[in-house]
Parts: structure tokens; sequence; C-alpha cells
């Protein structure tokens, strides 16, 4: 018998409320009114992701998402592109941690495909889907062009990537509009989402939209400002990443 | 390992807004009440700080704040003959995850229900008679009258520190308020928010369309407030992290601000956290319960025994739980016989979208219920005759959304999604939409129902919860009529590009965006055990010492958001325990 089952196992014999509420599992617990023991545990502090190094994603693959995620969102007069702003590095460690591994999804069977409006049946993972998408991406470039994806012209990218989002080029062991869905979603992520995950370098996206970031009270401008243009300099939660 | 605590005088099942509310009364009355709850302890300053809150992409693009469906999903079909399959991913369904539920989460739009909400088969067979119904509707009076639910409606508000304006008090119309609503014993107990550019607009093209707009009563605390329970609320400030994320400020209500800090002074509470109730314990005869099972995070399986059962859970979980445990007649669509199950009912969303050429809405400053609303056609507040359908929904212009990767699709028509032009677009869009939501009403139908599902099972094994819904041929008709109103006052605010949507003409999904969160039914309450699983005071028909609360409750749903509704019906309750039921443990109604 473990040392915790003793404790639990006693606890059956106790008499008393007060002497009951000592047990306590690993991860449930119980809190009693008026003890004043009761207090959340704190969560991680923030930090920003380490951009020197890969996670997850390989070197070329690396490579490859840089060239369709600059497609996507490309750099011109309003920013920067998105290898630049830092989106690559945002997927990488977005595929390393549980949004790559799907680990909130219900993944019991039996798996069957079903009707549209019954949602995404398939338990491929963010991370799988991306290794195995981005060879079949490569492989189509390949079958159409005789080359890789990177070294296509940049109206040959375009017309290439329509054709994966709309399913025209078809891919054999998943969905290539899925994986465009995939790809569209978590570029513009790391373009928008808070500069401390990689992506949004020096908040080049906030300012695309004029979006002020964290900003946590807007008591002074929801009336003056009611109508009219905001001229902020954004606000990350961890200062400039 | 298997154990069993001390028995308690009563056992709740989920402490978030029903759960916390019952268990503030029933503590108060001396009680010794244990509650247990699926998520883990949350507070206020340590677990939603103002420093870490607002990050979009773990609040309403991962969803870290919600139930996983790795925990618990559901599984989904239209209709008998196809088969449901769960929901794998995150939906529409926003369960809490913690000490609080989905009152820590939630975007706050706090109504009172109408009258006619509470008793609509007396009032469309008075006004309209049987033909006003489409074939197979379930249309029934809860049992229980907005005039019975008024002085609970009323400390709800206080305890929430609810904002808004009054329509009408004591018979008497208000001016800036709803003139549709039901009469008030007094104002709210904040005031409204300050309204967005979007409300302004909206505001200004309802009247002159001849409506009546009204401020949206809300969760964010409209000015610094001393609670019911002597908590100590602060003003909302418009930061716009409100639906998906916990409130750092404390003026978002929820149970952790509100009931929590005051129930946790009192020696005769406890809660167990990260513990999940699989099933409520009856005698052999099934006619009294004894308490219920859990198991803790370990996996061990652990008994509460109680004289008293409350489960306060997720309305679907409500539902799931008696079936689990085998107590009243599960609903059978075959024959229409059988109550558990029975009458489950969404939400019929219409939309208005539009762009405005050269605007800053500013759409980052807003809150999760900032809205300005028509009930000009919700409730039977117009004339149905001739129509075709009952219900209607409020029309509202909706501040509830600025945050960048939520906005990042919506482009006026013909944008491109990617590329320069996408860049182009989105720059412009983001300051320049704006939306009108067509919140509508519900009603049950023989065919919606809730039953155990045959082949997909929960972590423990224990079968998921089978939703069958489409929408009706009365939704169909509603959600059409209201998306064209939406539609309407779109146009009249001076939009360029207007388009409109009826969710109710495709078959329902628990995928589609920008759909409902809200779901009733399945344990309601009634007059009348064939049609009911409960009395009018939330009682067990069955099982006397047994209360469901919650939105399970509710045998239609209304043009509304349910949360203060499930409060007040859980204060009544409450009186109806404390005052009747401890005096004499029995059925308290008899027929």
């Amino acid at each position: 018998m473990k040392r915790r089952d003793v404790i639990k196992g006693g606890l059956v014999l106790m008499a008393t409320s007060t002497l009951a509420s000592i047990y306590k599992p690993a991860y449930s617990k119980t809190y009693v009114g008026g003890t004043g023991a009761w207090r959340a545990t704190p969560p991680p502090p923030l930090s920003v992701v380490d951009a020197s190094r890969l996670v997850y994603l390989t070197p070329d693959e690396a490579k490859l998402v840089g060239a369709i995620f600059d497609v996507l969102i490309p750099a011109d007069e309003l920013g920067m592109g998105a290898t630049e702003a830092g989106c690559v590095t945002f997927l990488d460690h977005q595929l390393a941690g549980p949004y790559g591994t799907a680990a909130k999804d219900y993944k019991l069977g039996p798996v069957v495909e079903g009707l549209p409006q019954q949602g995404p049946q398939s338990i491929m993972t963010p991370a799988e889907i991306y290794r195995k998408g981005l060879v079949e991406l490569e492989q189509a470039a390949h079958a159409k062009f005789n080359r890789s994806f990177m070294e296509l012209s940049e109206e040959q990218k375009i017309t290439f990537l329509h054709g994966i989002e709309n399913g025209a080029i078809a891919f054999e062991t998943l969905k290539s509009e899925q994986f465009f869905v995939l790809l569209l979603q978590n570029v513009r992520e790391g373009y928008l989402a808070d500069p401390m995950y990689g992506g949004n370098r020096d908040m080049v996206g906030w300012k695309l939209v004029g979006f002020p970031g964290a900003i946590y009270d807007y008591r002074d401008w929801i009336v003056s400002k009611r109508g009219k243009k905001i001229d902020v300099h954004p606000v990350s939660l961890l200062g400039r990443a | 390992m298997n154990y069993k605590r001390p028995k308690a005088d009563v056992v709740i099942v989920g402490l978030g807004w029903s759960g916390s509310t019952m268990a503030e009364e029933l503590t108060r009355a001396g009680l010794k009440v244990v509650a247990i709850e699926r998520g883990a302890w949350r507070d206020t300053s340590t677990s939603f700080p103002t420093t870490r809150d607002p990050d979009e992409l773990s609040g309403s693009v991962r969803k870290d704040i919600l139930q996983a469906p790795v925990t618990e999903t559901y599984t989904v079909r239209n209709k008998v003959g196809q088969t449901a399959l769960p929901m794998r991913k995150y939906h529409n369904l926003t369960l809490g995850n913690n000490v609080g539920g989905a009152g820590t989460h939630w975007a706050g739009a706090s109504w009172r229900w109408l009258p006619f909400d509470h008793q609509p088969y007396s009032h469309v067979m008075q006004r309209y008679g049987a033909g006003q119904l489409v074939d197979g509707l379930i249309l029934q009076d809860w049992g229980v009258t907005y005039n019975d639910l008024e002085p609970f409606y009323d400390r709800f508000e206080k305890i929430a520190g609810t904002s808004g304006t009054a329509g009408v008090i004591n018979g008497q119309r208000q001016p800036g308020g709803n003139p549709f609503e039901g009469s008030r014993t007094s104002p709210y107990p904040t005031p409204a928010l300050e309204r967005s550019r979007a409300n302004v607009l909206f505001a200004e093209a309802a009247t002159r369309l001849g409506y009546h707009p009204f401020p949206v009563p809300s969760a964010m605390i409209g000015a610094p407030y001393k609670n019911a329970l002597g908590l100590n609320l602060a003003p909302c400030t418009y930061c716009g992290y409100c639906q998906l994320y916990g409130c750092g400020n404390w003026s978002k209500s929820s149970p952790n601000i509100c009931i929590l800090p005051v129930l946790m002074q009192r020696p005769n509470f406890t809660v167990v956290t990260e513990c999940e109730v699989i099933r409520i314990n009856t005698t052999p005869d099934r006619k009294t319960a004894t308490g219920v099972t859990f198991v803790d995070s370990d996996g061990n399986i652990g008994e509460q025994p109680a004289d008293i059962v409350i489960t306060a859970t997720f309305t679907l979980d409500n539902t799931r739980l008696l079936l689990l445990s085998g107590i009243s007649t599960p609903y059978d669509v075959a024959s229409g016989q059988g109550v558990v199950g029975r009458a489950f009912t969404f939400q019929t969303l219409s939309w208005g979208f539009m762009f405005f050429e050269n605007e800053y809405l500013n759409p980052f400053m807003n809150t999760g219920a900032l809205a300005t609303q028509i009930d000009d056609f919700n409730g039977d507040n117009f004339d149905h005759t001739g129509l075709g359908f009952i219900g209607g929904a409020g029309i509202q212009s909706l501040s509830n959304q600025g945050l960048p990767i939520g906005m990042a699709g919506l482009l006026p028509q013909g944008s491109p999604q990617w590329g320069k032009g996408w860049k182009q677009a989105f720059r412009k869009g983001y300051q320049n939409y704006a939306q009108i939501q067509g919140q509508g009403t519900s009603f049950a139908h023989r065919e919606q129902f809730l039953d155990l599902d045959p082949t997909y099972k929960d972590r423990f094994g224990q079968p998921l919860l089978r939703i069958t819904f489409d929408y009706n041929e009365n939704d169909r008709r509603s959600g059409r009529f209201i998306r064209d109103k939406c539609v309407e006052i779109a146009r009249e605010m001076g939009a360029t590009q207007v388009g409109g949507d009826s969710f109710a003409d495709r078959p329902y999904s628990g995928y589609t965006p920008w759909d409902s969160s809200h779901v009733q039914g399945g344990v309601v309450m009634g007059e009348d055990p064939r049609t009911s699983v409960q009395n009018r005071f939330q009682q067990n028909w069955d099982v006397h010492n047994l209360f469901v609360i919650g939105a399970s409750s509710f045998p239609n749903n209304a043009g509304y958001n349910p949360t203060v509704v499930v409060g007040a019906t859980t204060l009544w309750t409450a009186k109806a325990i404390r005052d009747l039921y401890l005096k004499n443990p029995g059925p308290l109604v008899r027929l």
C-alpha cells in the first residue's frame, strides 16, 4: 500500500470534519471555509520565447514555412513580412507545445468522417499536419514546376498557393485545403499575437491596424475618442519583445 | 482506493454561478455544505492579474480558460438516423474549467427575461391559439412566473452589481430603458456603461426607424459598488478582454468576486476541487438521493453522502448526470414519452454585418456585453398574426470584439484573405466593421433531445451525452424575419456594405463561427410530471431531495442570454429549500 493510500484509507475512520479536511490528494484539493488557506496556484511567469534555435521544425522545414508565410503576409510599405516579424519562430514554439500535440482534443475512437457540420474528426495533430503537409507541398511543387516551392517566382508562388487553398492541388495523406487553413491561421496568429510568443516583432501587426495592445483601461477615451483616431504606440505584455 | 467523506447536509455538484449562489444561501441558513467541482480553484488576484490577462492568444484563440474536449465532450447529429460524432476540438459551447465555472469567463449580458418567456404556452394560446405553432413544437409554462421571480431577479442583480438603465419600475415607464421589460421594483444597481461608436450609430438609426433602443444590462460594473454580500466591485475599464477571459479588475460580475470571498469565510462550507462527480447515488427504490460519487485527480473513487443533493453543473451535464444515475424516465423520441433529455433548446442567431467607409470605430474599446438593443421584435412584443412563428429576437449592436487575430478574417466582401491585398483590406476593415446580432428565441421540438451516446465514452469510460438537434421550422421563419430587421437597421446606419445571415437556414453545427453558446432544457421544471423532470421549485418529481438547477430547467430559450435567470431561479429554489423543505422534507408540490 502506498503512503498516500494509507492516509486516505485512514480518513474513513476519522469522525470529525476538521480532521477530514486534512485529506488532500495530489491535485484535487479541499478548501474549508474560515481557514483562510485558499489561494490559487499562480500561473507560470510570462517569458519571451527563445528565437535562437528551432524546437520542433527542422531547418529545411523552417525555410519552407518562411517562404510560404512570406507570400501570405508579404513585406510591403505597410510593414515587414511574416518571417521577419518572427512568425516562423512563433509557429515552431507553438508546434512544440500543447497546441502542436492537440493536447486538449478528444481523441478516442472510433474515428470516422462525418458530415461537415459535425466538425473535424481527424485526430492528426498540428505538429503532424505540418510534418506531412510540408513534404506534400514540396512534392506538389516539384510535380508541377519541377522545382522547390522556394525557387518559384512570386507570381508562381501565389498561383500555387491558390491551388492549395481551393483544393485544386490535392495532397495524398491529408487535405491540401485544410493544411492551407492551418497555415493562414497560424501566420496571422504569429503576426498579431503578443510579441512574447516570438512573432509580431516591434508590434508590426498591431501597428498595421492601430490596435493598442495590452492596454487595460480605456475610460479616458471611451467617450472623448469615440469615432476619432487614436494615435498611441502599442504596448505588449513584456515591453518591446 | 475508494474512500468516503463525512456526511454533509447538502452536496452541490459544480461551483459556478448557480452552485455558489445556492451555497451562499444554504450556508447562511446554517447548513453544512460541501461543493464538488471538476475545475481548479481560481481567485482574481492570483489567476487573472491585469499584468498577464490581456493576451489574445492564450485567451480567445487557444481558449485556455475553457474545459477541454479531452476532459469531456458531446456527440452531435442533426436528426434520428444519423450517426452522432464527437466534437473533438473546442466548439461553441464554452464550459468553465474552474471554481466559478463559466461565470468566470462569460461575456456578461445580464438579462431578466420577459414575463412571456416564463409562460409562453398560456400567452400564445390566449393571443393566437394552437394554430400558431408549427408541427412538433413543444411549448409549456414553467410553473413559475415573472412576478414570482421578480424579488429574486432583484436580489441576484444586487449580488452581481448589474449595470443598466431601467425601462419600467413599479409599472412606470422610465426614460432610456427597455419599454418592453417586466416591471422592476428597483433600478439597476449600477448605471449603464458608456456606449461605443457603433452603439451610438445603431441607436440613432433605430430611433429614426421608430424603434426603442436601450443599453443592454451588463455584468460590467457601471460604478464602484458594494454588493448585497458586502463585497466591493470596481467600475469597468472597457479593456475588451471579457469573453473567454477572467477579469483582473474586479469589474465583471463572477462568482469569484461576487460570492466566493464571502462563502470562503464560513466554516460550514467546503469545496473539493478537481474532482468529477460521476453519478448521483440513490436508495434502491430510487426515491431518495444519498449523495454523490466522484473521481479525484489520482483516479480514486470518493463518495460524498448528503441529505440533499443539488446538481449545478453545465446545462448539458445536468441532463447527463441524471441519465448516468438512472434517475427519472429518459425521453423516448419514438413515443414522445419520458422527460430527461426532452425540451432541449439552443439559440436562433441572425446577423447583420456591415462595413463603413471612413469610420474610427476603435473596436478595441469594448466589453463582452457592450451593446445597445431593441426589443421591438423580441418575445411577443409584436403581433405575430399571419407570420407563422412565435418568438423573435433581441436585436443589438454588439461591440464585443476588437482583438486582432479574431478580426483578421472580417473583411469587406471580395477582399483577399492573404497577401498584400489582405493587409490593406484588414487595415481598413478593422476600423470599419460593425455587426448587429439578432439573438433569437428557441422553442423545443419533439425531435430535439439529449440522450446517452451508444458509442463514444469519456475518459472514465462513461457514455458521452448525445445531442440530436436541428433548427425547426419556427426557428427558420423567425430567423429570416429577424435577419431582415438586422439588415434594415444596418442600412439605416449608413454602412456602405451590408450583409445578412440566418444560421437556422443551414443545418445546426457546433462550429458555426459567431454562434451562441447557450443551450437550455433537458431537466425542465414545470407543472406536469409527464412533461417535466422537476416541479416549479426545481425539485425532482421522483426524488424529493434532489434539485437540479441551472438553464437545464428552462423549457424554452428567450431572445436573451440566460445567466441572470439562472441566478434568479436558483435563489427562488434556495428559498423554497430553506423555508419549506427543511421544515418538512418531502415533495413541495403534491398533485
